[in-house]
């Protein structure tokens, strides 16, 4: 019997358009249920970082059909698909937790080779070039290092040593003559691979793996840097303005270029020399 | 009616052939449930990795991919067109399928059918009212839904919810509290609608069966002549009302069933004592007369008493 067969009286067609118009309000509102659990479940929880390669969250839930083949080609058991109601992000999608079990930036990437959807991007193809995260140094009161300590440990396991991850040497001002080595992160070269958060030797790391959204600011469009510009115009952006001698403090001081420093015209009566 | 219709459902034949006959095609079913289950978890239980993956995505052999093409619908309307190996896998699933009655999906491989199933029996059991009964039609209106909202929020969205996947997945990969969404479809079809899940509001149901809805494999009520109105098929029918057009059709009329509803389960096949259904394909022509004494008064008052 076709629909078409069925609808040949009046009363047969209000029965069809009123069952229509039940059949469109209830699933209306199943969708908007629906919906709203999804916005719901989509909110990707700081500590949960995706694999390499993985598109933006927006995208990756368009993209990814949570297989877990990804999770299957991971050789060190990083990855894992999210349990409901026990892992943050939605449902059966891949992550990983960097304090648990970080990603050993394998140099053939298979978790990537392995996505058949291309959730996670093959043109990525040099796990330099990740950025799952980026690590941030969250507590200097207690990263051994800030407390001029020599404990170095997020430096030493940096895969990207010296490139994500510098020594940067500081003054010391608790003993006066000491140096503080501070770990710093810098975001061009991190992969957010983890390595540094899961081997901080405090009991709850002092480097964390944060996404970008919470590691990173963003400069205003229009912002430019005066010192960048008057490099990249190869001298001064303005023509024709006279630069004076800069004011150097004064005799005592510990200025450096001007020993015994700006002489000024004017002496306070009985001040000392 | 007849009075063998109120023997219980398929006494006649198990009399008739035996147990083992009268269930054969139950029990095959079990079986490729149960393998295709198996065949995922023989890697993360004893190390044998020939398949990868869920009924979602996989990789067997390291070389066949299958991609699940309604996922891959939502994902294409949600914005993002899949790499070749996913589209590839899609295809092949859906060629599969569209040649064996996309509906086998429901009946040989889904792990809620099972589920739905022994709630069925429940049901049953019970005896329990019909409950809510939605139209023919609602399973359309939730996969018309369920697309809508992939593209409005930009993303797989039945995936979120997916009793198959949650059960599926969580028995290979950890089932945290995926669980609670297999019992709620097994209350849900024990007390508040019977063959609620499966037979009307599965979206995944609904797209498999518009995908197998010109499936060479069908199944056909060649020997309806010899029906003698025990109404026990339409009593394990899970979509009874595939069987009518073909079993009650006249001389002309086609005896295949040709409703995209009908899940190639072949429990018709099974109870029938009188061997009036077998598998075919839809284009088989041999004649199928109707059966002469046939009372041409309307069958469906007894076939809803029945089921
Ligand atoms: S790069 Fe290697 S360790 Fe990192 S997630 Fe991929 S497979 Fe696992
Ligand atoms: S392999 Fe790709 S599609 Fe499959 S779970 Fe991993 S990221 Fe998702
Ligand atoms: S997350 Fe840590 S270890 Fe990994 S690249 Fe960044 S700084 Fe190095
Ligand atoms: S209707 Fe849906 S849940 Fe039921 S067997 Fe088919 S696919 Fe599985």
């Amino acid at each position: 019997m076709s629909a078409a067969k069925r609808i040949n009286s009046p009363i047969d067609r209000r029965r069809f358009l009123k069952d229509s118009a039940r059949g469109l309000a209830g699933c209306a509102v199943a969708g908007m249920g629906l919906a709203w659990l999804i916005s719901d479940a989509r909110a990707l929880p700081a500590e949960a970082l995706r694999p390499p390669g993985a598109l933006p969250e927006d995208d990756f839930l368009a993209a990814c059909i949570r297989c877990g083949l990804c999770v299957r080609d991971c050789p060190y058991d990083t990855l894992k698909l999210a349990e409901l109601g026990e892992d943050g992000p939605a449902t059966g999608t891949p992550f990983f937790t960097a304090r648990d079990v970080p990603c050993e930036m394998c140099d053939d990437i298979p978790c990537v080779a392995a996505c058949p959807t291309g959730a996670l991007d093959k043109g990525l193809t040099n796990i330099d070039d990740a950025r799952m995260g980026t690590a941030v140094l969250v507590d200097e009161e207690h990263c051994l290092n800030a407390l001029g300590l020599r404990c170095d440990v997020c430096y030493r396991v940096c895969p990207v040593i010296d490139e994500a991850i510098t020594l940067e040497l500081q003054h010391n001002p608790r003993s006066g003559h000491h140096a503080i080595f501070m770990p710093t992160v810098h975001a061009d070269a991190c992969t957010g691979c983890g390595k540094c958060e899961k081997s901080c030797v405090l009991p709850e790391a002092a480097i964390k793996v944060l996404p970008a959204r919470l590691a990173r600011a963003e400069a205003a469009e229009h912002y430019r840097l005066g010192w960048e510009e008057k490099e990249k115009a190869g001298g001064p952006l303005v023509e024709g303005i006279t630069d004076l001698p800069d004011r150097l403090p004064g005799p005592g001081t510990d200025n450096l270029e001007t020993p015994g420093g700006f002489e000024p015209a004017f002496k306070v009566p009985g001040a000392r020399p | 009616m007849n009075d063998k219709a109120r023997l219980p459902v398929g006494q006649e034949a198990v009399e008739k052939f035996g147990w083992l006959r009268a269930h054969r095609f139950l029990i095959l079913r079990r079986l490729s449930q149960l393998f295709f289950l198996s065949l995922f978890l023989l890697g993360p239980w004893f190390g044998i990795w020939w398949v990868k993956g869920n009924l979602s995505g996989s990789l067997t052999f390291g070389i066949l991919p299958l991609t699940d093409p309604f996922i891959t619908v939502q994902s294409m309307v949600a914005g993002h067109w899949p790499e070749l190996t996913a589209l590839i896998g899609a295809v092949i699933v859906a060629v599969a399928y569209a040649l064996i009655g996309g509906r086998v999906y429901c009946s040989w491989v889904c792990p809620i059918n099972p589920v739905t199933d022994a709630a069925h029996w429940a049901h049953e059991k019970l005896g329990m009212q019909k409950g809510w009964q939605p139209k023919r039609g609602t399973r359309l209106w939730v996969l018309a839904m369920v697309l809508a909202v992939s593209a409005l929020t930009g993303t797989i969205a039945w995936e979120f919810v997916n009793p198959i996947s949650m059960l599926h997945r969580g028995l290979i990969f950890g089932m945290g509290f995926a669980w609670t969404f297999v019992v709620a479809v097994f209350l849900f079809d024990v007390f508040l609608s019977r063959r609620g899940w499966c037979g009307h509001l599965c979206p995944v149901g609904a797209f498999y069966g518009l995908l197998g809805a010109k499936s060479l494999l069908r199944v056909s009520a060649a020997n309806r002549a010899a029906c003698d109105d025990c109404m026990d098929c339409f009593a394990v029918c899970p979509e009874m009302h595939v069987i009518t057009p073909a079993l009650r059709g006249k001389d002309g009329d086609t005896p295949i069933i040709l409703s995209h509803d009908c899940t190639n389960c072949g429990r018709c096949i099974d109870v029938c004592a009188m061997d009036v259904f077998a598998f075919t394909h839809r284009f088989d022509a041999t004649p199928a007369p109707a059966r002469d004494d046939r009372a041409r008064s309307k069958p469906t008052p007894g076939a809803s008493r029945a089921a």
